[in-house]
């Protein structure tokens, strides 16, 4: 999905950030341009979902040092809503239950304040209904969603089936997926990764936070990244990918520091 | 307050007020005398009687209420706003005075919707089994207060295999400031028959008055009711309510209450389970804000074997309003087999918001299943988060979260243009509080 008209949609330089005064993000950059899909990979507690809750804007991750622009403005000047107005958009590894609230009441909530919020035009509960529809089939997703509450009783598979519709419905300029691909099994794993592929265009950018390169499979990243201790130590192609599932990531450790001995 | 004190406010509730004039059935005016001479008897409970621990009646006492004689005409049009268009009989008590003019009593084979007055002379052999059996007055204040001054009211008798389809409403209107009125509504229910009830109180201004209402419900073997009641006082009023259910075999008894108005209310709901295999539901929401007080007191009497009990009950506190739950689950000695379950759930959405919960189990059978809980809590920072993360702003998050701890009772309520309504008030109640 490169291509040489693209923008730059995010730009992370020395992000530093930490939960409960224990620092998580120690000098992470990254930058994601338009039309391109990244994976951030990396052994547990590396940071990657940290990355992904810091651009969301959660309340418990404290910002220490750098920058994050997206667009052009100040990430961390904006509320998590503003940001998910302005396009920013993660899919929670676990998605919540809000039992008392249908669904289709919720994606029609969402959808409209958005829509509202980029002057585009909201839609009445009937002309939601048909338009949702639409975009389930996208995800094989059984219409009977809309009339349960969010996310209530519904399997791990079907949540990440939930958030995903979620972001066809919000139309983001950078999705983050966190972990979208954990908990699901082969058939779901293909039709999940097959949405998200229709989803992506050459004017928005995918960041898939995930442990195992089977999802690679499905959607096909630009950019393969490795984080060790909160910040990224290797960039590759999507064979990196492939290597990571062979050799697993101490070799990519040890490679890491082998070189920075040489610069120092 | 003194003993002194509390009966000298009772005489001049009993000695002060016009008296409802004698019935011409014996048993009638022997129970009334019966309940007038326990209110000689009582004391007006303080907060030093454990059932009253949290709720302090005084701010009551210091008013003085008088029972309405003739009510308010009222016109449709002043009330109509309250009907439900699910329901095919209502009865309308204005300031606890029956208004004919504005109810539609049921007519048709067999099923009995009327006002108590009218039945009691009418079909005695009805009601005489029933009333003032099933609501114990002989120790409880505002049920004999209530009992004394037992005049009108609502009956509902439902044949052996009857079903009624549509809803009764019973539509209390409040309209005067210091009205006391006792509403008094019983229900039967015959073998095998199946009937639904609202029971709505509601007000026209926002005024100081009192309300003291007793419900009996008796369902006989395999009988179902669906009971919703719904206290959408003023702001200003006293309500104080006692219901009392008893259930034979298997029959099933499920209600949903719904406490919104009223400065202090109290509702205590008895259900026993007076023969094997019987099945309660009981559901409660209460979302009180201001210096609003709102105590349910519950019993479940798991009286006989294979009894099933259900219970929701949630409140939502804003301002510096204080809710008050009283759970009592009682499975008496060779009541085998009983399966209970009991939640508590409550949500405070300020700092100077209260609750008082307390489960209470009393359990004399060995081979029962029994389960409890209660929370406290504010509303869930990840939730919160969740919804803010999809463009909602965070008022428009906290409000959604609330409105759906209350919706998950609301829904329960087996009729769709008043869990509607109530949703809608639920919505509109959350939002004005931030």
């Amino acid at each position: 999905m490169m291509n040489r008209d693209s923008k730059t949609l995010l730009e992370v330089r020395g992000l530093c950030a930490s939960v409960n005064a224990i620092e998580i993000l120690k000098g992470f950059d990254l930058t994601v341009k338009s039309g391109e899909v990244h994976a951030l990979m990396g052994p547990n507690g590396s940071g990657k979902s940290t990355f992904a809750k810091v651009l969301a804007g959660h309340a418990a991750y404290e910002i220490t040092g750098g920058t994050v622009v997206f667009e052009g403005r100040n990430l961390f000047e904006l509320a998590p809503e503003e940001r998910a107005r302005a396009g920013v958009f993660l899919a929670f590894q676990y998605p919540i239950e809000i039992p008392g609230v249908a669904n289709s009441q919720f994606l029609r909530l969402t959808y409209n304040t958005v829509q509202a919020q980029r002057g585009k035009d909201e839609l009445d509960p009937l002309e939601f209904d048909d338009f949702v529809r639409e975009k389930m089939k996208l995800l094989e997703m059984n219409p009977d969603f809309l009339d349960r509450s969010v996310n209530e009783g519904f399997s791990g598979g079907e949540k990440k089936r939930n958030e995903i519709l979620q972001m066809a419905l919000l139309e983001p300029r950078l999705a983050i997926l966190d972990e979208t691909d954990s908990g699901l099994d082969i058939d779901a794993l293909r039709v999940v990764a097959n949405g998200v592929n229709q989803l992506a265009t050459k004017d928005n950018a995918i960041v898939l936070v995930t442990h195992y390169q089977r999802l690679l499979n499905y959607i096909v990243p630009d950019f393969v990244h490795v984080m060790e201790a909160g910040r990224i130590i290797k960039t590759g192609g999507k064979e990196l990918a492939l290597e990571l599932e062979t050799r697993g990531y101490d070799w990519v450790g040890a490679e890491h520091k082998a070189a920075a001995r040489v610069t120092a | 307050m003194s003993i002194a004190n509390s009966s000298g406010y009772l005489d001049s509730l009993l000695q002060g007020q016009p008296r409802p004039p004698a019935s011409p059935l014996a048993w009638f005016n022997e129970l009334r005398a019966e309940a007038v001479d326990r209110v000689g008897v009582l004391t007006v409970p303080t907060t030093r009687d454990e059932e009253w621990r949290f709720t302090d009646i005084s701010p009551l006492t210091k008013l003085s209420f008088q029972p309405v004689r003739t009510a308010i005409s009222l016109q449709a049009a002043d009330i109509e706003r309250f009907y439900l268009e699910e329901a095919a009989t209502r009865l309308v008590f204005v300031d606890g005075v029956y208004a004919p003019q504005l109810s539609s009593p049921a007519k048709d084979g067999g099923v009995l919707v009327t006002n108590l007055s009218a039945a009691v002379t009418a079909h005695p052999a009805a009601i005489e089994p029933h009333l003032g059996r099933h609501a114990e007055f002989r120790n409880n204040l505002f049920a004999a207060l209530n009992t004394a001054f037992l005049h009108d009211g609502a009956l509902i008798a439902v044949p052996r295999n009857a079903s009624v389809a549509a809803p009764v409403h019973l539509l209390f209107i409040a309209t005067q400031k210091e009205a006391a009125s006792y509403p008094r509504c019983l229900l039967v229910a015959e073998s095998g028959s199946a009937v639904t009830v609202i029971e709505d109180y509601v007000a026209l201004q926002e005024e100081a008055y009192f309300t003291n209402a007793v419900t009996e419900i008796a369902l006989a073997d395999n009988a179902r009711v669906n009971h919703v009641r719904v206290q959408r006082d003023s702001g200003q009023a006293f309500h104080i309510a006692n219901c009392a259910v008893s259930l034979a075999h298997a029959s099933r008894y499920h209600s949903v209450s719904v406490t919104l108005g009223a400065r202090i209310s109290r509702y205590d709901l008895n259900v026993l389970q007076a023969a094997e295999g019987a099945e309660c539901a009981i559901d409660g929401l209460a979302l009180i804000t201001d210096r609003q007080l709102a105590d349910s007191h519950t019993c479940i009497d798991h009286a006989k074997p294979h009894g099933v009990s259900r219970q929701l009950h949630k409140c939502i506190v804003g301002g510096a309003a204080h809710a008050v739950f009283n759970g009592k689950i009682m499975v008496r000695p060779g009541a085998q087999r009983t399966d209970s379950s009991q939640s508590s759930r409550n949500l405070l959405l300020t700092g100077r918001a209260r609750v008082d919960t307390k489960p209470q189990l009393e359990i004399f059978a060995d081979d029962v299943k029994c389960a409890h809980g209660a929370t406290v809590g504010q509303l869930e920072a990840e939730e919160v988060f969740y919804l803010r993360s999809r463009g909602l702003s965070d008022a428009t998050a906290r409000n959604l979260l609330t409105y759906a701890f209350g919706a998950e009772v609301i829904d329960r309520i087996p009729i769709a243009s008043l869990k509607h309504r109530l949703a809608q008030t639920v919505l509109e109640q959350t939002t004005l509080q931030r």
